[in-house]
């Protein structure tokens, strides 16, 4: 890449705050690691309830992921490629999750899809129930990684420019084979980075989950909020759980890099 | 982010340091007195501390309230505290087998399961074998907070087969599952049910006796102001401390 011919030095005194900044951000992994009982490593995390918690994890955040790449990539390529009015705002709104605190977040699904809520009572008059149910889990973590996906994706289409799609489409072709042929393929990485930071963030969803869809064994109960429930009685299983979840993680970013999606 | 915690920490320090010296106005020096406390003892120890600085000049009682577990842990990591004031035994015994805890603490209230309900019940909720009927949505504490543990116990005694939607990590959670009528019904102490105030309505039910909550009080070994720290167990434990406890809802134990 061209990248390495424009490296030039960087001023010295930002290394020390980058060292510390990284320090900040791994000595606190180290010192988890520390904390592992290794002895008895392969017991703490195979009992049932944590293997139902990791199933349940790895099987809610797929289908978020999946539910963030149907939704939020016709999401960013209106926010990207077209301008109406209003779209900043738009923008702003569809980006809200980022910021809120997810227990904020669960609030507002459950006054929506709860019982009583907005939409609730409809639901139920149709006999879907969304408490409890891994469906709800499902719901609040793309909630919360939707935004993820909608701007790395984003990004991506507006470092490419419009310029291969105008060729194309002068040449005769139609929107969807533009959009097909040309958008998709350019901005690929991009959507690989942005699928795998919502599975990654889908993975870690605690505050809206257990504020909207409950927390029970093999339904709702994902890895995250048996972690914090572990810890109650069993720190040494919370410890180990913690670094099932940290090695889930990096694998899920490591095979990213691999594919060079990040 | 780094920059951001060590600025907050910073803010935090600052606080303090003019919180002393505003203390301290009156020439002497402050003394604090620290109280660990179980979450649901927050109002009924705050009204209690409040009065306790009344009536000693000088003292300003701090609290730190929290899940009974989570207080032990760090006092044995070695957080400073004076008196410790837990919502079961099974805590102040790990307090005391660490040799954390100054005497023999006393029990000092009680508390046991209520059914909360919406206040328009509408799964018609009366009895706690009614929880058991197929489509009330029944939401409990899980068996490893000490809420579930009460439930657990409850239910091996009565035999009632509960199936809960959920297990919630605290009695918040389950209360707010009521409050918003996601759930049919929780189980919840008696002092929960009245802080939540109208937006809940509480069921007695006898079997509840199977599993009473005892709270102890103790004051600390490594306290620096034994004397204090027992005025505070004192207070507690005297006319003024179970007249305060009793109107939250707290038994005698």
């Amino acid at each position: 890449m061209s990248r390495a011919s424009r490296q030039v030095g960087l001023p010295t005194w930002l290394f020390a705050p980058a060292a510390v900044g990284a320090l900040f951000v791994v000595l606190p992994l180290a010192a988890m690691l520390a904390r592992v009982e290794w002895s008895d490593f392969v017991g703490l995390i195979s009992s049932e309830s944590s293997i139902d918690a990791l199933l349940l994890s790895l099987r809610t955040s797929s289908i978020s992921t999946l539910l963030c790449v149907v939704f939020g990539v016709p999401m960013a390529m209106v926010l990207g490629r077209t301008t109406f009015r209003g779209q900043q705002v738009a923008r702003s709104l569809v980006l809200l999750p980022l910021v809120l605190p997810p227990v904020v977040g669960g609030i507002a699904l459950l006054y929506t899809f709860g019982r009583r809520g907005l939409l609730g009572h409809s639901f139920e008059v149709l006999g879907i129930q969304v408490a409890f149910s891994t469906a709800a889990v499902v719901m609040a973590q793309t909630f919360v990684a939707l935004p993820f996906l909608v701007v790395s994706l984003e990004g991506a289409l507006r470092s490419a420019g419009g310029r291969y799609e105008a060729v194309a489409s002068t040449l005769g072709a139609r929107p969807t084979t533009v959009f097909r042929r040309v958008t998709l393929p350019l901005v690929l990485p991009g959507l690989l980075s942005g699928a795998v930071l919502s599975f990654a963030r889908s993975l870690g969803e605690f505050g809206a989950t257990i504020t909207f869809a409950g927390s029970l064994q093999g339904v709702t109960r994902t890895l995250p909020l048996e972690i914090y429930l572990q810890r109650e009685t069993d720190s040494d299983a919370a410890v180990a759980l913690s670094l099932v979840l940290v090695i889930v993680a990096v694998v899920v970013i490591g095979l990213a890099r691999v594919r060079g999606a990040i | 982010m780094g920059a951001f915690s060590a600025a907050s920490l910073l803010i935090t320090s600052a606080g303090c340091g003019l919180e002393e010296s505003a203390d301290g106005s009156s020439g002497e020096k402050a003394t604090t007195l620290t109280v660990y406390a179980a979450a649901s003892l927050t109002e009924t120890f705050t009204e209690m501390g409040e009065q306790f600085e009344a009536d000693h000049e000088g003292v300003h009682v701090r609290f730190s309230f929290g899940g009974s577990s989570g207080l032990v842990a760090q006092l044995q990591q070695g957080a400073p505290a004076d008196v410790l004031a837990s919502a079961d035994t099974a805590s102040m015994d790990k307090a005391i087998a660490d040799g954390l805890v100054e005497g023999d603490p006393v029990d000092f209230a009680t508390n046991t399961l209520e059914i909360a309900v919406p206040p328009d019940n509408p799964a018609e909720v009366k009895s706690l074998q009614d929880l058991s009927k197929s489509g009330t949505r029944l939401v409990v504490c899980a068996p490893e907070v000490p809420c579930g543990a009460a439930t657990e116990k409850v239910e091996q005694a009565s035999g009632v087969k509960l199936q809960p939607v959920s297990e919630e990590q605290s009695v918040t959670d389950v209360l707010n599952k009521v409050q918003t009528g996601e759930a049919d019904a929780g189980l919840v102490y008696a002092t929960d049910v009245l802080s939540a105030g109208a937006k809940i309505t509480g069921i007695t039910f006898p079997e509840s006796s199977s599993a009473v909550n005892t709270y102890p009080i103790g004051s600390l070994a490594d306290s620096k102001n034994q004397g204090l720290a027992q005025e505070f167990v004192d207070v507690v434990t005297g006319g003024q401390g179970q007249r305060i406890l009793a109107d939250a809802g707290f038994a005698k134990p």
